[in-house]
């Protein structure tokens, strides 16, 4: 096990360097680049920028220094257009926020859609099982862009029930509406990911095994179908979560929470490169630490894996 | 000392093409340690008999008529009086020993949960036992195969272990659903000595349902063979081999490879198994028959005794054997 | 099996000589919601190309009567032209949502024309040599997959400024990944098969086989999944719309205009739900139609 969860570090970890070194030679690259001394950047982010990778050092040089930064002590250097903030002030500020209802969200989406599904393949043609096929199906066209805006127009607008934004240290009723756009779509595929692999392993001849073993019914799904039908879901996990952390700059802008979305796009309107960088490198490695995590789990589950 | 009597089960199936007839008027007796072998091409119906009796039928799978274990109906018992009588009173091993067995779960798993279950065995007991069984059917090192999943076994190894499965309560009948189809032909053999043995030594009834008329002379007691979901032909295996007296069973018979004497070619039965959706009126075996009179394709002939054997055939006894 | 004995590839049914391609029509034209979403496929297509023949106002042209009290003037209305109403700058969003559907269903078709076009290749040219070729360049896949790329791809937007060509260059980068994953499982299927074979045992050319054998095998998968691909596509660039990220003024699509739409909802609810209604209407259409064409050609059913 150990060498596996090596082997796949062993893959992992270049992956994030190249993703670095990419997103740094396209900072240079870029025109206004604040390495770029026609642009007006700030004098105040210019003397931040010369102490900390020296401005008139060759390219590869300050890539060295981001780079080292990055990976030794996670700095992302200063901000330039928040003038006394560095990137780590807006990460930490924002991060949390993100974390939390990021993490109610994936928790909603398994838990909701992985039930829901379960239940439809048990009652296969039955009412419970249309009504998750229509939910799955419905919740598709309804992305999260699109899921939030009509959650305002119901619960805030029309009903009144709900604060329409803001975030108030997270409590419920601000996090209420964040975490049912962001988990519906994702809710609606685990549904039918689930369910679908679900009927075909109650197909499958070892349950018919375990049936005629006159095992109780519950005993047959729990013990002998649910694992090899988790599979399939399990490796969706990962997407799943790069689409979340993705669709959470949607939530952070909808409903001002106050995310790292909202600062990702505040920045990539305004050109900060340090910022979006800082945030893309972020979530890029929690995206590859996360797939690791599911590639360990999957192994884990299925005997036939061998580390 | 009749342990099931299957009186005239019918299995339909709803499918999008309409009600599809697998299995027609099926009516036989076991007795207790008596082995018997239904036997017939695939579609013949016999393998959704065997799930009838079980209650495994498919979701769109019906059966009528009755199914008695020592005389009270198991046909419609609520599945919590149908698992008492799994793995308890009729167990059942299958075709395909890859994937009968849950590749997810290790074998003391998946025997264990047989014995705490039915037996209210504690864990250790339940290793213990399930060890003995596992020697019983010949796997060498019993003790240590518990924590092995099933794809580090062979296929005969598999079976094996499905046999070992099967007798962990001491049923008092085994369906066996061709058992060795799977399985190369040596191993084939093995998986049939080995159920002779068992079949001896705990004395439990057999049913073994095959299409490999091989398989069956040396296994079985009695023999029955189905067309179309109907039966054809039924009596002692040494009889039905010696004097087949139905056109279907003779040509079953002639279909078999043999050594003891020269063949050029292996004589084949003409046309199709039948579309089970769109049986003829009358006998299923008519449109293959080379002994077809024109009432074969009206009327259904009846199971009747004649000599040693019952068989279902408008032709004469001796026109067939002849 | 439970119904291994009624499994319908007995020769019997083989006898009624149906095609493949006939019995995946005659089970696509069994399904109600691919049917049904056919012609609603087809007026919004028609919409996206004929629309502005019957608009009143262009998409960039201000309407000066409206401007300023658009809010309370500005609403759905047949006698003076703006059918959807206008938007807090006096455009006419009748005219802006057929040129934003025009646009979405643009990229939509375009990301999966790439996918197809790059996808099949890769895939199949993968999946086929196999061994340590197939591994690298699946590697390559997963690592590209592991990337959150939506957040690249901004970064890409930010740093080349926006623009339809960037948008376009962006996603077709991410488009063919899960295409060429499909195509690849599939392809090693098809390569044990007796025909590869036999093609491989009279010595046929690699290319030669991947292209006249291996490739027109795949088209049922290839095709369903195009068309489940374009919804996506559409999503995908709503998503960068949405932020104000992609499309820019006054070019339009269903993203940029929902977004917009979202500014004014409690005030002019009008200028939200027609773009969004278009959308997911489209999509819903797009879904059933795709699941249709699953469920008439995907082997797997078979």
């Amino acid at each position: 096990m150990l060498t596996y969860i090596l082997r796949r570090l062993a893959v992992a970890i270049p992956t994030l360097l190249l993703l670095i070194i990419f997103s740094f030679i396209l900072m240079e690259a870029a025109p206004g680049s604040p390495f770029d001394t026609e642009r007006g950047v700030p004098p105040a982010v210019l003397a931040n920028l010369e102490a900390k990778y020296g401005l008139d050092r060759p390219m590869i040089e300050r890539m060295g220094i981001y780079i080292w930064n990055v990976v030794t002590q996670f700095d992302f250097g200063p901000s330039f257009t928040y003038t006394n903030r560095s990137v780590n002030d807006i990460i930490a500020q924002g991060f949390p926020v993100t974390l939390t209802y990021g993490t109610y969200a994936f928790i909603v989406a398994v838990l909701v859609g992985g039930a829901l599904g379960i239940a439809a393949a048990i009652y296969h043609n039955s009412w419970l099982d249309y009504l998750a096929v229509g939910i799955s199906i419905g919740a598709q066209v309804l992305p999260n862009f699109v899921m939030a805006p009509i959650l305002v127009l119901i619960f805030t607008l029309w009903l009144d029930w709900l604060p329409g934004g803001g975030w108030r240290g997270g409590q419920a009723q601000y996090v209420i509406m964040p975490v049912i756009a962001l988990s519906t779509s994702y809710m609606a595929s685990i549904a039918r990911l689930t369910r679908s692999s679900m009927l075909e392993v109650l197909n499958a001849g070892f349950i018919r095994t375990a049936r005629a073993k006159g095992l109780p019914m519950r005993r047959v799904i729990f013990r002998h179908a649910l694992k090899p039908a988790l599979l399939p879901v399990i490796s969706y996990l990962g997407p799943a979560f790069v689409g979340m952390i993705t669709g959470s700059v949607v939530i952070d802008v909808i409903f001002s929470t106050g995310g790292i979305g909202q600062f990702f796009v505040n920045s990539a309107l305004a050109r900060d490169y340090s910022v979006i960088m800082g945030i893309t490198i972020l979530v890029g490695a929690l995206t590859i630490f996360f797939n690791l995590v599911v590639d360990v789990l999957y192994a884990w589950i299925d005997p036939k894996i061998r580390y | 000392m009749t342990l099931l009597d299957i009186d005239n089960l019918g299995v339909t199936f709803d499918t999008a093409d309409g009600d599809v007839h697998a299995v027609n008027g099926l009516s036989l007796k076991i007795n207790e340690g008596e082995s018997l072998a239904i036997v017939g091409e695939s579609g013949s119906g016999k393998s959704q008999s065997a799930f009838a009796v079980m209650g495994l039928l498919a979701k769109n799978g019906r059966a009528t008529g009755s199914v008695k274990l020592d005389g009270s109906e198991t046909l419609g018992l609520p599945e919590r009086k149908l698992n008492r009588i799994r793995a308890e009173q009729i167990a059942m091993i299958f075709q395909d020993p890859m994937t009968s067995l849950n590749p997810y779960l290790k074998i003391g798993a998946q025997m264990r949960e047989v014995l705490t279950l039915h037996k209210g065995m504690s864990s250790k007991e339940a290793d213990a036992e399930s060890i003995q069984m596992l020697d019983a059917v010949r796997i060498p090192d019993a003790a240590g195969r518990l924590n092995m999943y099933p794809h580090e076994f062979s296929g005969g190894m598999r079976q094996r272990i499905m046999i070992a499965i099967s007798l962990l309560c001491r049923p008092r009948l085994l369906i066996a659903d061709e058992p060795t189809t799977a399985l190369d032909v040596t191993v084939q053999a093995q998986i049939m000595t080995l159920l002779g043995e068992i079949q001896k030594e705990f004395g439990t009834a057999l049913i073994l349902i095959t299409h490999d008329l091989g398989i069956v002379a040396d296994a079985c007691e009695r023999t029955i063979v189905l067309y179309g979901g109907r039966v054809m032909e039924q009596g002692p295996t040494d009889a039905l081999f010696a004097k087949p007296t139905h056109p279907y069973t003779l040509g079953l018979l002639k279909a078999v490879p043999r050594l003891d004497i020269d063949q050029d070619e292996l004589e084949t039965i003409p046309g199709e198994p039948p579309d089970m959706s769109r049986l003829p009126a009358g006998c299923p075996f008519c449109p293959r028959c080379g002994f077809s009179k024109p009432r074969c394709s009206t009327t259904q002939p009846e199971l009747r005794l004649e000599g040693q054997l019952r068989r279902a055939c408008h032709a004469d006894v001796a026109e067939v054997a002849a | 099996m439970t119904t291994l004995d009624l499994d319908p590839q007995t020769p019997a049914a083989e006898l009624k000589g149906r095609s493949l391609w006939q019995d995946a029509r005659n089970r696509f034209f069994q399904n109600r919601a691919a049917l049904v979403s056919m012609p609603i496929l087809i007026f919004v297509v028609l919409f996206a190309a004929f629309g502005q023949y019957f608009a009143q106002w262009s998409n960039e042209e201000i309407d000066w009567s409206m401007l300023g009290q658009f809010e309370t003037i500005g609403g759905p209305s047949i006698e003076n032209g703006h059918y959807f109403g206008v938007d807090e700058t006096g455009r006419d969003i009748f005219a802006r949502t057929v040129q934003g559907t025009r646009i979405s269903l643009m990229i939509g078709v375009i990301g999966a024309l790439v996918s197809v076009v790059v996808g099949t290749i890769y895939g199949a040219v993968a999946g086929y040599i196999g061994g340590k070729t197939d591994q690298i360049m699946m590697r390559i896949v997963d690592v590209m997959m592991s990337i959150p790329y939506m957040f690249v791809l901004i970064l890409l937007l930010v740093v080349f400024g926006r623009s339809m060509f960037m948008l376009f260059v962006g996603i077709g980068l991410i488009s063919w990944l899960d295409m060429a994953r499909i195509v690849r499982g599939q392809t090693l299927s098809i390569k044990n098969k007796e025909f590869v074979e036999a093609a491989i045992a009279t010595g046929v050319k690699t290319r030669v086989i991947i292209f006249r054998h291996i490739v027109p095998n795949l088209l049922g998968v290839v095709i369903v999944y195009a068309t489940l691909l374009v919804p996506s596509m559409i999503i995908f660039e709503s998503f960068i719309s949405f932020l104000g990220l992609g499309v820019q003024e006054p070019a339009t699509s269903w993203g940029a205009l929902i977004n917009s739409g979202t500014d004014h909802m409690r005030t002019a609810p009008w200028k939200l739900y027609f773009p969004l209604a278009f959308f997911v209407v489209t999509l819903f259409a797009l879904f059933f139609i795709g699941d249709g064409l699953r469920d008439a050609l995907d082997p797997k059913d078979r």
